[in-house]
């Protein structure tokens, strides 16, 4: 469990991210955060978002994923069911470990986003060799 | 009322079982949410005039991992998402669901088997159900003098 704030603490919704988007809902993705020896590598579900539609900032440390899901049904629509809903996809990170931001690449598939931030060369593990007198 | 304050009122004893039951079962309920949402992915259902529409999120999922089938009024979605976990990697949040899970929903129509169509589509499976013949509905002409 202490692991899971190490590195990338989630951050409250900002105003500012709020006012960004546009009315409706706004779902928070499920994301899998993995760290690699030499990056972190973050993978978003955000079914239905198109790649021209998903923004991706990072800025001071914080990462933050918006992708607009534009609707696919009529306004009117009625349901038989209708167990979720569709809105688009907003979350951010406070990341502590230092990225090379310009580096940072981001691909989309099927509705994953995956995100690699390369970790900046200092941070990276170097093995050190023992030597023997 | 003497009696209503002796034994209670039998709504307000009502209400108090209630919520003691649900206090009871809330944080059981809450931790099990995940899993059940695993099990049981969400979907949406709704009609048109010539077919029913269901719609699933299934992010990351490929095609030949989905199984679609329709029998008895029954339609039957399966999906197996593999693990993708990786040597020396380590895992600070683990959120998307993996492994197999699957839904079944009895169909309010009867549709036909045979014209059933499934696609995926940034992460949406959409299942288009032709409603069979005697489903559809008919503009009966109102005859007069």
């Amino acid at each position: 469990m202490n692991s899971e704030n190490a590195i990338l603490k989630p951050e409250a919704e900002s105003a500012v991210a709020a006012e960004r988007i546009r009315g409706g809902q706004c779902y928070r993705p499920n994301v899998d955060i993995l760290e690699e020896d030499d990056e972190l590598l973050v993978l978003a579900d955000v079914p239905g978002a198109k790649a021209d539609s998903i923004y991706v900032k990072f800025e001071d440390g914080t990462l933050e994923i918006h992708a607009a899901v534009e609707p696919r049904q009529n306004d009117g629509q009625e349901y038989l069911l209708r167990e979720y809903g569709l809105g688009d996809y907003y979350r951010s990170f406070q990341v502590s470990e230092a990225i090379d931001a310009g580096k940072i690449s981001a691909n989309y598939a099927d509705g994953v986003l995956t995100l690699r931030l390369p970790k900046a060369e200092s941070l990276k593990p170097r093995k050190i060799a023992v030597e023997t007198a | 009322m003497v009696l209503g304050y002796r034994y209670g009122n039998p709504f307000r004893q009502l209400r108090d079982e209630m919520d003691r039951l649900l206090t009871g079962y809330l944080p059981l309920a809450d931790g099990l949410a995940p899993q059940f949402f695993r099990n049981q992915p969400a979907v949406n259902l709704w009609q048109r005039e010539d077919a029913l529409v269901v719609e699933m999120e299934v992010p990351g999922v490929k095609s030949d991992q989905v199984d679609v089938s329709v029998a008895g009024g029954e339609l039957s979605i399966r999906i197996n998402r593999p693990e993708t976990a990786e040597e020396g990697v380590t895992y600070h949040r683990r959120e998307r669901s993996v492994g197999s899970f699957g839904r079944m929903l009895r169909l309010p129509v009867e549709v036909d088997p045979d014209r059933v169509e499934a696609e995926i589509r940034d992460g949406v499976l959409t299942v288009t159900l032709p409603k069979a013949e005697s489903a559809k509905p008919r503009k009966i002409t109102v005859t007069g003098t």
